[in-house]
């Protein structure tokens, strides 16, 4: 242990701004790449998720429609 | 022999893969990196020139280290790419790309913030600043080339090629950058490499490192993944694999 | 080659030609793509006329931002005229390939059974008889106007000759990453100016050293170095780079 008390690890001898400025910039620095990539990730993974449902939808639309066209014809060729 | 690599050109195989080791790289940061910097900070002795300045050397040269080997792994990616068309190559460079540009961004800061007490000045043309201040806008370059393209592919094919004429150009900016700092400033004091650092020093500085390594390969395992995702959105194996993420 | 009388530079002859009646040597495929690019060039003048404006333009501003002691000047003169050389490069280089890729003659180009390599070399070159020879033949008057120190009006010429083309290569290379892009301008400014900085180091130097009177053939022998391995390796990573932007 290099320091006898707390406010001279803080002080850091004269030199604390310099010192604790680097190692929080970093700290920042490090943390929002961390938070960028994971949200990034998560980002990505609802994109895709969300392109599945509107797919989804559209096929189920695309059926609907047949089905609908399928039941006309077919009442029109009852009437 | 290189055999056991094959699978791991398939996208499913090297996803799941990397998925496997993020927690490992993600705890032995935690670990690595608070054991460093609560020795750096609190058991290291102060330099007998510097005082404790030097507690900054223990996050600028790691940086500064990987801000430089990062680069060249991205180059060696990009190269692999181009010449063997290996596509998860071109995803790992542009994974490694953002993480590069945060390293050597917190090089420069510590650098100048390490400065301001030992040389009394946030800022000279020192050799070794303005190379890496250069490399910084070479990341910059890349990063942006990668933004500029619609098509991950495409983009990662120009940055890609970007970097190798990059790699070739660093070794030729940094001398001619050193060469121009003689000439022009006479020779500047560099506190760095001049003495020969102490074990006590040295120890806490090496576990640093490892634990800026550890920290890289997980940022850089989760860009991965992310760009593997992007690039294969519409494969069956991403379709079936969103299906049961739950993200929140 | 029977094409070339009625003026069309278009480079279709190139391709269709040498498949169908005779295989054009290296040199004549050259030579065809160089006079090509010169002949359009000289129909869009302003294209010329504008890089070099600029670059007379923003050394005149320098006096003016500066201060009119001739002793500044002279210090930084090398300094400015290199760096304006480098910005109106720059300016210039979007026309290398863009309007090529607009209609399309670069795609035949890219086809065309020549080695991309020669094609692209052609391109570059013609692109700095264009725009790097104006430069030399300016510069020394505008060093008058800065007040250059007379020693190093022959090292600035030099510096010039050698350096520009060094420029011309390597800005070839953004240029063919940055022409897909609609907005590519500033991106092109982002990805060469860092690649320019030993061109400027070395030149400056030279003129500076020149100003001393001292020997700066070392310099001018490493912009040598620069220019003929740019000349050898940047045609390839520019004929890499336009495959991947015209995809």
């Amino acid at each position: 242990m290099q320091f006898s008390s707390l406010a001279d690890f803080i002080a850091m001898g004269g030199h604390g701004f310099y010192v604790w400025l680097s190692y929080g910039v970093s700290a920042a620095l490090l943390l929002g790449l961390v938070i960028t990539s994971i949200s990034n990730n998560k980002r990505i993974i609802k994109q895709i998720q969300q392109r599945q449902q509107r797919e989804q939808k559209l096929k189920q639309a695309a059926l609907n429609q047949q089905v609908m066209q399928q039941e006309q014809s077919l009442q029109e060729a009852d009437s | 022999m290189w055999k056991w690599l094959h699978p791991y050109a398939n996208p499913e195989v090297s996803y799941h893969f990397t998925g496997k080791l993020i927690p490992w790289f993600s705890k032995l940061t935690f670990v690595l990196l608070t054991i460093g910097i609560i020795w750096a900070l609190l058991f290291v002795p102060a330099d007998y020139q510097q005082g404790n300045s030097f507690r900054i050397f223990y996050l600028h040269v790691p940086a500064a280290m990987l801000s430089m080997g990062i680069y060249v792994g991205m180059a060696i990616a990009a190269l692999s790419s181009l010449v063997w068309q290996i596509k998860l190559a071109d995803a790992s460079a542009a994974a490694m790309a953002p993480v590069g540009a945060v390293m050597t961004a917190i090089a420069l800061f510590t650098g100048a913030a390490w400065g301001r007490p030992t040389w009394g000045t946030w800022w000279i043309w020192d050799a070794r600043l303005t190379s890496e201040l250069i490399l910084l806008f070479l990341y910059l370059g890349v990063i942006a080339l990668h933004n500029a393209f619609e098509d991950k592919t495409l983009a990662g094919k120009a940055a890609g090629i970007l970097s190798l004429v990059g790699v070739v150009n660093i070794p030729i900016i940094k001398y001619s950058v050193e060469w121009w700092n003689t000439l022009h400033q006479g020779s500047t004091v560099s506190k760095l490499g001049a003495p020969s650092m102490s074990s006590e020093m040295y120890w806490p500085f090496l576990v640093c490192l490892l634990g800026f390594v550890c920290f890289i390969s997980w940022v850089i395992c989760i860009r991965f993944r992310n760009e593997v995702l992007a690039r294969n959105a519409m494969r069956p194996w991403v379709r079936d694999y969103v299906k049961n993420v739950e993200v929140r | 080659m029977n094409n070339i009388p009625n003026m069309k530079p278009t480079s279709i002859n190139i391709s269709s030609q040498s498949s169908t009646e005779h295989s054009q040597s290296y040199r004549e495929a050259f030579l065809l793509v160089f006079k090509r690019d010169l002949t359009i060039a000289f129909r869009h003048k302003d294209d010329i006329l504008n890089p070099l404006l600029f670059f007379i333009i923003v050394i005149t501003l320098f006096p003016l931002g500066i201060g009119p002691e001739s002793n500044t000047l002279a210090r930084i003169a090398p300094g400015i005229i290199w760096v304006a050389a480098l910005l109106s490069t720059l300016l210039s280089l979007d026309r290398l390939f863009k309007s090529d890729h607009a209609d399309g003659s670069l795609e035949q180009m890219l086809l065309s059974p020549h080695p991309l390599f020669l094609i692209v070399l052609a391109k570059i070159i013609a692109h700095w008889c264009l725009t790097g020879l104006p430069l030399i033949f300016v510069a020394p008057l505008l060093a008058i106007l800065l007040n250059l120190n007379e020693n190093s009006y022959l090292a600035l010429m030099l510096t010039l000759l050698i350096g520009t083309p060094v420029l011309s290569f390597l800005g070839a290379i953004g240029v063919a990453l940055t022409v897909g892009i609609k907005k590519g301008g500033v991106l092109l400014s982002l990805l060469v100016l860092p690649l320019y900085i030993p061109v400027l180091i070395f030149a400056t130097s030279a003129i500076d050293t020149a100003a001393m009177n001292l020997p700066y053939s070392g310099q001018l022998a490493i912009i040598a170095a620069l220019f003929i391995g740019s000349l050898t390796l940047s045609p390839f990573a520019v004929s890499a780079a336009l495959k991947v932007s015209t995809n």
